[in-house]
């Protein structure tokens, strides 16, 4: 895999979602660049299988985006893809858009409306079932942040899944460590997460979410799946990655950027 | 075991039901939230890689209903009424109600244990709820049996219906109603059982047993069972009704709340009919009081005395 390929285009992704962000300032902008190489790999790295006209095709793999506030910087990927047209791109939120500030299952590429946290898993092991049912070749991802796996609904699905033994479903999970208010280990400490999900009798596998080479190597593996586990990719991120206005504040899930500060944070963006 | 053919509750029809269609139908799911019946373990034992049980987990229960329904399965999610509908809210709000305005899932869920089927097991376990929460959500179907003939016949109209159900079935043995009542109208919602002329009773579930009882006893008295509380042909219902002067509803189930006195009253007043309404069901309490379900409506004025009193007084 061509590397610098996918770094060029996790920079544009980030440049693209700054932009997004500056049409629709109630989007989550933090939330939505620490997931940024996650989505690059999987859409551009040739993980996913996807036919962008025909979004339905019953040999696609799922994926599900659980955290669906952090998911903008899919939007572009999106319509690069020929998902849907440009031009939506540039009319977020307003009045017959199809994109909003949170996605929902009308937009061709996202198979349920998720926003509310932490549902996509239950809903991913049921598809995970029904295609095990199927002896469909299809996986099912899902990308999950951080601070959702407060909600006790997770658990239920992680308790699950393992006990299943659904090894044709991946979680990705956004480990940007900050929730809403404070730091995930302030509010409720889920670290050494490895411990939870192995208990659980999941394959797990913790990596730099920054680094594409790892990335795409680590999701690689899980696509092949077939070791009768569940896998988990632990990816630890930085929330606001890239721009500097937003790393390391605790409070950046919900800053906004104004005109000037997204026009200087594409600027630096690296 | 009862021998009585005609008693039987209301899970175990269906679920034999469910059974004929699993044995022909590879899509067909039966998920449970450990809870179980005596039909059930045929199923479990015949079916074991579509029986699933989920633990004691409603939230996921509804969740990987729904994975499984938008893979095209056809799926039954079964549990106890209240953690059923209370528990799993927001999976239903989020994961039926609002996904099915967006893409076909049929997911059938099945609580046991409407009203105060669970008598004595106390207010944790009634459910006196549910009929307003599912009403509430868009894209929703609400049915609510009186005998286990109706459950028996909805679920072969509703199988192929690629849409949210929710089915609220009595936990009792409950005996026949609809035994000598042909096809019956699941569009239109209700059925006259009774056809009465000054006060008519309209009831939901299990009360549609003593409200027979009562139209049987008061001559004039008639009597519409309604069962599906969503959707239901509204306008035929008020066709039906605007014969009588006076309207007494029948629920297990908070009255003034949203639930079937709450639809009735909606009707009346959309057709600005001078119609009076009478609200029979469980006031804004919850019952606590520990004793048979004959004992809890004595005590909320929903047994046969306290019916044909309330007829008597209501009615000139």
């Amino acid at each position: 895999m061509d590397n610098l390929f996918l770094k060029e285009k996790a920079l544009w992704v980030r440049k693209e979602t700054l932009n997004i962000h500056g049409i629709a300032p109630g989007t989550r902008l933090a939330s939505s660049l620490s997931d940024v190489e996650i989505f690059v790999v999987l859409y551009y790295g040739g993980i996913l299988k996807f036919d962008p006209k025909n979004v339905n095709w019953e040999g696609r793999d799922r994926f599900i985006i659980s955290k669906g506030h952090g998911a903008i910087s899919l939007y572009p990927i999106l319509a690069d893809l020929g998902f849907f047209d440009k031009n939506e791109l540039t009319r977020i939120s307003q009045p017959e858009a199809l994109l909003g500030d949170i996605p929902d299952s009308r937009i061709p590429g996202f198979e349920t409306t998720n926003g509310a946290l932490g549902h996509g898993l239950g809903v991913a092991c049921g598809m995970a079932l029904a295609l095990k049912k199927k002896k469909s070749d299809s996986k099912i991802f899902v990308l999950m942040g951080d601070g959702e796996l407060c909600e006790g609904a997770v658990w239920e699905a992680i308790m699950f899944a393992g006990q299943r033994k659904l090894d044709n479903l991946s979680l990705i999970i956004d480990n940007n460590k900050i929730s809403m208010l404070d730091y995930c280990q302030n509010i409720i400490d889920l670290e050494p997460l490895e411990d939870k999900f192995s208990v659980f009798k999941w394959q797990v596998k913790r990596i730099d979410g920054h680094n594409i080479a790892e990335v795409y190597e680590s999701l690689k593996k899980i696509k092949e799946g077939g070791n009768g586990q569940p896998n988990v990719l632990i990816a630890d991120t930085v929330k606001g990655k890239g721009v500097c206005q937003l790393e390391n504040d605790v409070l950046c899930h919900i800053k906004s950027l104004k005109k000037d500060e997204i026009i200087e944070a594409i600027k630096n963006l690296r | 075991m009862n021998s009585d053919p005609t008693i039987k509750t209301m899970r175990d029809v269906l679920i034999e039901a469910i059974y004929k269609k699993m044995a022909l139908d590879e899509r067909v799911f039966f998920l449970s939230a450990d809870f179980g019946a005596p039909a059930l373990d045929k199923l479990r034992k015949d079916f074991g890689d579509r029986f699933i049980n989920v633990g004691i987990a409603e939230q996921n229960l509804v969740n990987i209903a729904t994975g499984l329904a938008l893979e095209d399965c056809i799926v039954y999610a079964y549990a106890i009424a209240p953690f059923l509908t209370m528990r799993a809210y927001e999976q239903i709000r989020l994961s039926l109600s609002i996904s099915a305005q967006v893409k076909p899932v049929n997911v059938n869920l099945i609580g046991v244990g409407g009203g105060l089927s669970y008598d004595v097991a106390g207010p944790t376990h009634h459910c006196l709820e549910d009929i307003s929460l599912m009403r509430l959500l868009p894209n929703m179907t609400v049915f609510s049996p009186s005998d286990w003939k109706l459950a028996e016949n909805f679920f072969d109209y509703s199988f192929d219906k690629k849409t949210p159900k929710y089915f609220r079935l009595d936990g009792k043995p409950v005996s026949l109603i609809y035994d000598k009542v042909g096809d019956l109208d699941f569009e239109k919602g209700f059925y006259e059982l009774v056809n009465g002329d000054r006060t008519c009773l309209v009831s939901t579930g299990y009360l549609t047993h003593r409200a027979l009882k009562a139209a049987k006893e008061t001559p004039g008295v008639g009597l519409i069972d309604v069962f599906m509380l969503k959707p239901l042909d509204e306008k035929r219902l008020f066709e039906t009704l605007k014969k009588y002067a006076n309207v007494i509803t029948l629920e297990e189930a908070f009255v003034n709340n949203g639930g079937l006195d709450c639809l009735i009253s909606k009707i009346l007043s959309d057709n600005q009919s001078g119609i009076k309404l009478k609200r029979m069901g469980v006031n804004d309490k919850h019952v606590f009081e520990l004793g048979s379900r004959n004992y809890l409506h004595m005590l909320n004025n929903l047994d046969d005395e306290s019916i044909i009193k309330t007829i008597k007084e209501f009615s000139f």
